[in-house]
């Protein structure tokens, strides 16, 4: 090892107060290289726009099982979270034991929990704190927050308990949460089984401050082209409100690859994978041109294969999909993608999604936190083939003109 | 990977020797540079504190003995253990895992952390950044 010139000044260096992260650390200075990123790159001077945040609504479900509005399924839901041992958290819901290798054996503190002390304010919930700690540091205008356990509510064995929980958490949150902090947005979540309670959610809520579009959770069987989803989709059209398709986890997948690593690299693309197929090939951007859609959170590696692959088919199978008057790429270019979490292993590879993609006009950036493959909006700004411009529109204009933000 | 310091490298005091224990750390802020100070088999090492990944604060990290898997005479997995002798430091952000004697990626070696210069005189330990 080099050792040290022996003439140099010496100066009194200043121990760090927190010498290991662990799930106690405030998100501050968790996030405090971020900060130091933000000054680097001037990021103050650009208005960001996260289009993927989540908080842990399993958090606060006591209150959220209160909003379930089916009497019965309200005093079930309350005596399992009373009379079970640790269902205090997690009565009638769906949490897979599987969401627990997600912090890599407690590698990734922030992903397992964010413990972090935060003093009570008057009448606020203590997620309004985290959320503006982590806009803070990353110099976040505005966030758009998402549930987390709930993302894989569409794999709930009942399908009248999806509606209920999905109707429950957004009467909570778009009571307990989002009128409390002007700069939190979100798009809620479709009871997506019932496509009548879908329409009845983006009537019920479609107006609410803050609401700035509608949601799909895409871990589930569904099929998106159904006959009985077109008067959702032309009452989002008509709205002008996007729909977002939020990629998750499949823990079933364990049954055909054998780590969390394979479960998550594959199950977080291939459910968007599916959907995407059946919007473009049973050609709904040509029956709701309109609509802006927007896929959340299954990295950008696969839009560049969905474009070949598709348009490769397409060319040959034409009367499979006789809707289509484009190629199945040119719808795909249309649509919108958030950045999270970005493949950045190959530069030369990423410039060309960049470009397949139009990532210019098309990509929204998005974080992810507190999830263990976050993205920072360095990311972004570090990339030495994209213009000004271009960094200023994925960082926050793109978003700003999708989902009409001030 | 060699220590480097800057033209206008400065001489850090980072605390007294016995601040950093046999497998301990000591993460001090030397002007604007932060650095983790670590202590394997007697030998002091001492990195930026920013993740070759992503920026992530890597010294503030886990540490945790590296992860091998044990296979068999005919090459099929029948478990998995720890190296003791080789103690790995994962990035709090992502993951990331390294060695703490060479700050080399776990799994791709040719991904480092920068070293930065440190040494131990008189009971003190002192860094250059």
């Amino acid at each position: 090892m080099d050792l040290p010139v022996p003439d140099l000044p010496t100066r009194q260096a200043k121990r760090r107060a927190v010498q290991e992260i662990t799930i106690h650390t405030d998100t501050r200075e968790i996030l405090a290289n971020a900060r130091r990123d933000t000054e680097r790159f001037g990021l103050d001077s650009y208005y960001i726009v996260d289009v993927d945040a989540h908080h842990v609504e399993l958090d606060s479900w006591s209150e959220v099982l209160a909003h379930i509005q089916d009497p019965v399924l309200r005093y079930n839901a309350q005596a399992i979270a009373r009379n079970w041992p640790y269902a205090g958290n997690l009565a009638m819901s769906n949490h897979a034991p599987g969401l627990t290798m997600q912090d890599v054996a407690g590698r990734i503190p922030h992903q397992a929990q964010l413990a972090e002390a935060v003093p009570p304010i008057a009448g606020e919930h203590r997620d309004l704190t985290l959320v503006r700690r982590a806009m803070e540091a990353m110099s976040i205008d505005l966030q758009v927050v998402f549930p987390q356990p709930m993302l894989g509510i569409g794999m709930h064995p009942s399908a009248q308990t999806e509606t209920e929980l999905v109707l429950a958490y957004n009467r909570w949150f778009t009571s307990r949460i989002l009128p409390h902090e002007p700069r939190i947005k979100t798009m809620l979540a479709l009871p997506f089984r019932d496509p009548e309670a879908c329409l009845r959610t983006v009537r019920e809520f479609g107006d609410v401050p803050g609401v700035i579009g509608f949601l799909v959770t895409s871990q589930r069987q569904a099929q998106v082209n159904s006959p009985g989803y077109m008067r959702l989709y032309a009452e989002l059209e008509e709205r002008g409100l996007p729909l977002g398709f939020h990629a998750g986890p499949d823990y079933n997948m364990e049954r055909a690859v054998n780590r969390f690593l394979s479960v998550h690299a594959l199950s977080f693309v291939t459910c968007n994978m599916v959907h995407l197929t059946n919007w473009v090939i049973n050609g709904l951007p040509e029956r709701f041109p309109k609509l802006k859609v927007v896929w959340i959170e299954s990295g950008l590696a696969w839009i560049p294969f969905m474009m070949q692959r598709l348009d490769h088919e397409w060319l040959l199978r034409q009367s499979d999909a006789p809707l289509l008057k484009r190629l199945p790429s040119e719808y795909m270019r249309d649509m919108y993608y958030t950045s999270q979490p970005m493949e950045v292993t190959d530069m030369d590879l990423l410039q060309s999604t960049f470009r397949a993609m139009k990532a210019e006009t098309q990509l929204l950036w998005s974080s992810d936190w507190p999830h263990w493959d976050f993205d920072t909006p360095g990311r972004i700004a570090g990339l030495e083939f994209l213009s000004e411009q271009a960094k200023r529109n994925i960082l926050g204009e793109n978003a700003r003109r999708v989902f009409g933000l001030p | 990977m060699g220590a480097r310091c800057s033209a206008a490298a400065v001489r850090w005091d980072a605390g007294a020797s016995a601040d950093v224990p046999e497998r301990g750390r000591l993460v001090v802020d030397a002007g604007e540079t932060s650095v983790g100070i670590f202590r394997i088999d007697g030998a002091l090492h001492a990195y930026e504190n920013r993740c070759a990944h992503a920026g992530g604060p890597i010294c503030q990290g886990l540490m945790v003995p590296r992860v091998v898997e044990l296979l068999d005479e005919r090459r099929a997995i029948i478990g998995s253990a720890f190296d003791e002798t080789d103690l790995n430091i994962a990035c709090p952000w992502h993951g990331a895992e390294y060695s703490i004697r060479t700050g080399r990626h776990a799994g791709k070696p040719a991904i480092a952390l920068r070293r930065i210069p440190v040494e131990e005189v008189g009971g003190r330990i002192y860094v250059i950044a």
